[in-house]
């Protein structure tokens, strides 16, 4: 279970996070939305350890982040980056299997390459693509190289920023599908930041509207279109008018 | 007034001292995390191809245009006191000295330093240095160190290949242009070179080689978002490298020469 307590986080002036508290069970899968610039990608950035936090407390099965150790700590989780973030230099494959490389327990190259080829499969990409250099892939084929490396070394958690911008409304369903179908294939946790409302209902099991610096709303995704909330039915329904403004 | 016209002059000041407390810090970082494990040696490889192997022309051309300036120069400077004779060992000294580590220095700094720079700027600005560290990997170790040893053990065998491609082509010109003898030439300049004349070019090298790869690597690694951030990362590391290779080769000619 991930826990966050009060979490807070500035830049400058710009108090991003103003007190951000919000619990994800074990082996479901948490959306949060919100609009561009209310601080989603920091809030998942402070939970990786990417960004320290001011003040506040995010525990990990009880356990306090800033205080486990780092390498055990993160080989719990895989994460999918908002543009892919595959490294140019090696090959998709070695993309794919880089932490499995890596580390006290490494694999033989053989068997790295094998376990990456089959992960590859899963997000539906042929062996092929293996020996290629993520320059020559596609937008949506370079996100399921990514999702492909985000689960290669099965973690328990996994997060998933804007996982479909920048891609048709057909890719983009194609990715959501295999994120649900994989998040519960693995039994694991998911966390995804997204403000794309076709994601949340394919994704979700519950929701957390960020706005504000402060966890506007939460709560089951069924519950999300009933919710009286203003600012979550003006997020939802896509409209101009209402509390939030739309130029920030 | 008084206060603002000093907070003006001193804030310029803080931030030089911040900056060179910053490159500091990180050169630290980079030697301490040499010796302690994991060791990427394949990163290693990699870096010394592109690094040493790849700059082998460049420092060959400014190595051979240079000599045979350098003897130009001599000779029309020696006539005045009929001195013609000394062209083949000050070419020789003056390449193992000075102008082969500082001008390979500079030229690898021009090479080197702008594409590390701009390759670890675009890693960040594209999220791939968040993404080393999601798969416990620390950025440091993985993309500084190699860089650093590949271009501090790179850069001596650069001036070395530098030295003798600008002694040839001193000894080129010297034979073609001054009408010297052949033989003569390279025993003149074989007689009168020392040893330390060469070791302490070699020493530049690597102190200038390492100042290379870590102002490239600081430089991106602290590059701001955006193409325009990367770009002014890639100057700053090419102008830094530039002038610290320049200024450590007045200290380290007045540590090793002066008497």
């Amino acid at each position: 279970m991930i826990e966050l307590a009060q979490v807070q986080k500035r830049f400058g002036e710009n108090r991003v996070l103003q007190g951000v508290t919000l619990t994800i069970a074990s082996g479901t899968s948490m959306v949060i939305i919100g609009g561009s610039g209310t601080g989603k990608s920091v809030l998942l950035k402070c939970i990786l350890g990417l960004v320290r936090p001011d003040s506040g407390m995010i525990t990990l099965d009880g356990q306090d982040v800033t205080k486990t150790d780092r390498d055990a700590f993160l080989a719990r989780f895989g994460m999918l980056f908002q543009g892919g973030a595959l490294f140019d230099s090696l090959r998709v494959w070695e993309n794919v299997a880089f932490r499995l490389l890596r580390g006290p327990k490494a694999l033989p190259k053989a068997q790295a390459r094998e376990i990456a080829i089959e992960k590859l499969r899963r997000v539906g990409l042929k062996p092929a693509t293996a020996d290629l250099f993520p320059a020559e892939l596609s937008g949506g084929m370079q996100k399921r190289v990514g999702l492909a490396r985000a689960i290669a070394a099965e973690p328990e958690i996994i997060f998933f920023d804007e996982p479909t911008t920048g891609l048709d409304p057909i890719m983009a369903g194609v990715i959501n599908d295999l994120i649900r179908e994989i998040v519960v294939e693995m039994g694991a946790t998911a966390m995804t930041i997204t403000h794309d409302m076709s994601s949340v209902r394919a994704i979700a099991d519950n929701v957390a509207m960020l706005h504000g610096g402060v966890i506007r709303w939460t709560g089951p995704v069924g519950e999300m279109d009933a919710t009286p909330d203003p600012y979550v039915q003006q997020f939802i329904h896509g409209r101009a008018e209402g509390p939030i403004e739309a130029v920030r | 007034m008084i206060e603002a016209t000093l907070g003006s002059l001193g804030r310029p000041v803080l931030q030089a001292v911040a900056a060179v407390g910053r490159v500091a810090l990180f050169a630290l970082q980079v030697v301490g995390h040499i010796l302690r494990p994991p060791f990427y040696l394949r990163e290693l490889g990699s870096s010394l191809v592109q690094i040493g192997w790849h700059s082998l022309p460049v420092v060959g051309l400014t190595a051979i245009f240079t000599g045979g300036a350098l003897a130009l120069q001599i000779y029309a400077g020696g006539s005045r006191f009929n001195a013609e004779s000394v062209v083949p060992s000050i070419v020789a000294i003056g390449m193992t000295r000075e102008l082969g580590p500082v001008l390979g220095g500079l030229m690898v700094a021009a090479r080197v330093a702008s594409s590390i720079a701009a390759e670890i700027g675009t890693m960040k600005v594209t999220e791939q240095i968040d993404a080393l560290v999601t798969l416990s990997t620390n950025p440091l170790k993985y993309l500084a160190v190699p860089r650093v040893v590949a271009a501090t053990l790179a850069m001596p065998v650069l001036v070395a290949v530098g030295d003798a491609i600008g002694i040839m082509g001193g000894w080129l010109v010297g034979i073609t242009r001054l009408d010297f003898n052949s033989a003569a030439y390279l025993k003149n300049t074989v007689d009168f070179l020392e040893v330390w004349d060469i070791g302490s070019g070699l020493v530049k090298g690597a102190v200038f080689g390492f100042i290379v790869a870590l102002m490239g690597c600081y430089h991106g690694m602290n590059s701001a978002r955006g193409a325009q951030g990367v770009g002014a990362a890639t100057k700053a590391a090419v102008v830094s490298a530039s002038v610290l290779i320049l200024a450590a080769n007045y200290i380290l000619t007045e540590a090793f020469f002066s008497s």
